[in-house]
């Protein structure tokens, strides 16, 4: 009999209609596969279903939210079913970036400047005040992004410092801790890595060429707005420097299976911006991209990884 | 593991060089991605204009379609008449009587929803760079419609009456003066989408006498007409002049939206190139469809559930116009529609209605940004919201849950400077706080539009 597979994808995050897209193809990877596959949404209903199959896997491709910040993770180690991807217990520390970025730091990973702050600080502080001592920090231009959110929502570059408060205001419409960071100019890639039995291996980086010059929402989403290029166009050495720190990264905070790094390289040398732990796989996603150029057939990754968390029940 | 040798460069899609460059503003919106959470149960979803149909008679209906497909199958399951079948454009007369319309069968092309017939009105009249007018705001399916004929949308003021024709003049004016050919104006004057406005008869008439001195077609887009609460039906523009109109039609708001029949009525030459162009875009209407509205239409007492429905919508506008008075914060203010579906609401100054979609979202609620609704950036302190497919209860839930949307994000703006002290004075802790909010009842324009604010 067939082992079934239950994908789980939507949720109520602000990236339910991507988490979505992701879900479909998975699921139709493993179905490809020859596993027995149900499409779930992180809905009532979805516990009892896993009660009522014969040890199921989880696949869960939730972008954002409880599916990325160990919540969703939590529930399965609850219900005592094997699931594909990082721990609850990583999820959460990779998927705050105020944690995250320190952590990986703490290993010798070169990381942007930043400054992490709740918008309470601001209320009780003083914006201006504040501001400006971010100004003086970490100088123009800048990048301020959600502290716990996908997909560059929320995220703004600032060129300007008359800009700076509408992109804080951007950012805490995500959540409530925004981070701030120096901007890093250079070539933008992310690094896969998968750890299919025998330990992490970082696939080809791949480069992100956005047309626009920004990697945002419509970048990433719309198909023809951003060139890729696999391998990306870096040295040898550099690229294998990347693939290095993704997998560093991945180890660093504990991730499992599978993830991506975002890295840029500035003046030969990558500097780490984050993991994430539930990488796309629409049809836009890098991580695809990078298996295909690997020679990597993406539906037999993706069935080891659910063989692989079968066997951890 | 090591590095292919071969590079692929790509864009994923391969046909990206080979759209049409009308194609370019269909792109991935973060605000849009929004809308897919609304979908979800625990979110109040005043977002959309999806009507409640709950209450149509199933059974009736299943029986119809049944004989409908025993008895003619054949028939209803072919081709058709590219302007539509001759019974039901007879019964559409019928339809557009209620509202003082006096027209020929013959002069009746069906289509695949109004909005069809808004696209062969679009792509018969329009070049791209010509100017069509639309009020402002303007229905946001009418807009995309206009890009992709790649067409100059200019829209025109409106007060709490509907267009003000002296814009009007000023606008068809000012493209003629910069070498533009206006080709028509777009108007929804019952219950406007997104505003709920109803244009008064005193200003049709005046608008049909601008558009006969500066020779502008009117496109009078209709769904709302018959779904009239407060007020009776009202005189449609196309019964004061036959020549001067093109009237779009919908049964999708007074029986169904599924099987997708509008219509458009014409002058005679016009409706002769609407026919050819329906040829060229689908050969024929959808016939079984034509046919099983046509059954309702005879079968059923249509008039009776279209008053059925009323009843229901002004429970569900109630609801609305309730939770807006006890949750919105001062400042605040939003039309009142005596039909439709739309309340339109403007919030106070330096809110930003695209931005706090996300956090609308986090609340469990949603709405449409007031920039979907111009084709040039404004409306960015508004929302649109629709009261007609949530129960009562989830409508006024809906509003408490967007006054804590609010509250949250006028602390945050006041933290950051977007709003004046005395804005920010002025929130109130929870419901029943602060009566001082104005409505569009006591205040001047209630579209009240701004510009993008950015930081102002």
């Amino acid at each position: 009999m067939a082992q079934h597979v239950i994908v789980v994808a939507g949720g109520l995050s602000h990236e339910r209609e991507i988490s979505l897209e992701s879900g479909h193809r998975v699921a139709r990877e493993l179905t490809r596969a020859g596993f027995d596959v149900t499409m779930s949404d992180m809905q009532p209903g979805l516990i009892d279903l896993i009660c009522s199959l014969d040890h199921p896997v989880v696949f869960p491709m939730l972008h954002g939210g409880a599916g990325e910040d160990g919540a969703a993770g939590e529930v399965f180690e609850l219900v005592d079913v094997p699931y594909v991807g990082s721990t609850a217990v990583a999820c959460r520390a990779s998927y705050d970036k105020a944690l995250a970025i320190p952590a990986v730091a703490r290993k010798g990973l070169s990381v942007p400047k930043r400054v992490v702050l709740p918008h309470d600080m601001f209320r009780d502080l003083g914006a201006s005040t504040l501001l400006d001592l971010i100004e003086d920090r970490l100088g123009l231009p800048l990048f301020v992004k959600p502290s716990a959110s996908g997909s560059a929502l929320g995220t703004s570059r600032v060129d300007r410092i008359e800009d700076l408060p509408t992109a804080m205001v951007n950012a805490y419409s995500y959540g409530r801790v925004a981070v701030v960071e120096e901007h890093i100019a250079g070539t933008e890639v992310a690094v896969p890595v998968f750890d299919l039995g025998d330990g992490p291996i970082a696939f080809p980086p791949v480069e992100i060429r956005p047309a626009s010059g920004r990697y945002d929402f419509e970048a990433r989403y719309t198909a023809g707005a951003t060139t890729y290029v696999c391998p990306a166009e870096l040295d040898e050495m550099t690229i294998a420097a990347c693939q290095d720190m993704a997998v560093q990264a991945h180890l660093g905070l504990g991730l499992r299976d599978f993830s991506r790094a975002d890295i840029i390289v500035r003046d030969g040398r990558p500097v780490f911006i984050e993991s994430s732990v539930a990488p796309g796989m629409t049809d836009t996603s890098l991580v695809p991209l990078s298996l295909a150029s690997a020679g990597q057939n993406l539906t037999e990754v993706l069935a080891q990884l659910v063989r692989m968390a079968a066997q951890r029940s | 593991m090591s590095v292919p040798e071969k590079r692929v460069k790509t864009r994923i899609d391969p046909y990206v060089d080979a759209y049409a460059g009308r194609t370019q503003g269909l792109k991935a919106s973060a605000v849009r991605a929004l809308f897919a959470v609304a979908n979800r149960p625990e979110v109040v979803s005043l977002a959309g204009g999806m009507p409640n149909i709950s209450d149509l008679p199933l059974d009736v209906i299943g029986d119809v379609l049944d004989e409908l497909v025993r008895s003619r199958g054949p028939q209803i399951m072919n081709y058709g008449s590219a302007q539509g079948e001759e019974r039901i454009r007879e019964q559409i007369c019928e339809v557009m009587s209620l509202e003082g319309v006096n027209a020929s069968p013959d002069d009746i092309i069906v289509s695949c929803g109004s909005q069809q017939a808004l696209d062969l009105v679009t792509r018969t009249f329009v070049d791209p760079g010509d100017v069509v007018l639309a009020e402002a705001p303007s229905y946001v399916g009418a807009l995309g419609t206009f890009a992709a004929y790649q067409a100059q949308v200019v829209q025109v003021a409106m007060d709490e009456n509907g267009i003000l024709p002296e814009a009007f003049r000023a606008a068809t004016t000012a493209a003629r003066a910069a070498g533009r050919k206006v080709k028509f104006l777009y108007t929804i004057p019952n219950f406007n989408n997104p505003s709920g406005i109803l244009m008064s008869i005193e200003r049709r008439r005046e608008l049909l006498a601008a558009a006969r001195e500066l020779d502008v077609l009117i496109v009078e887009d209709n769904p709302y007409g018959l779904l009239a609460i407060d007020v009776p039906p009202q005189p449609a523009i196309r019964s004061m002049d036959a020549e001067q109109v093109i009237y779009l039609g919908s049964f999708s708001k007074t029986f169904a939206p599924g099987f997708r029949v509008g219509w458009a009525l014409a002058p005679s030459p016009v409706l002769k190139k609407l026919v050819l162009a329906q040829e060229s875009a689908t050969l024929c209407p959808p016939v079984f469809s034509q046919f099983a509205v046509s059954e309702y239409l005879s079968h059923w007492d249509w008039r009776a559930q279209i008053e059925d429905f009323r009843a229901m919508y002004t429970q569900r506008r109630d609801a609305m116009l309730r939770g807006l008075e006890d949750h919105m914060p001062a400042g605040t203010t939003w039309t009142h529609p005596v039909g439709g579906f739309f309340v339109w609401v403007t919030l106070p100054e330096g809110f930003d209605a695209d931005q706090m979609s996300a956090r609308a979202t986090s609340h469990r609620v949603a709405y449409v940004p007031g920039s979907a609704f111009y084709a040039d950036g404004l409306g960015s302190r508004n929302m649109r919201l629709s009261y007609c497919f949530p129960t009562p209860e989830r409508i006024y839930e809906g509003t408490r849950r967007l006054g804590e949307t609010l509250r949250e994000e006028m602390e945050l703006r006041s933290t950051f400077g977007f709003m004046s002290s005395s804005t920010a004075r002025r929130l109130p802790s929870g419901a029943h706080q602060d009566k001082s909010r104005t409505t569009s009842r006591s205040t001047g324009n209630p579209l009240n539009t701004s510009q993008p604010t950015g930081g102002d």
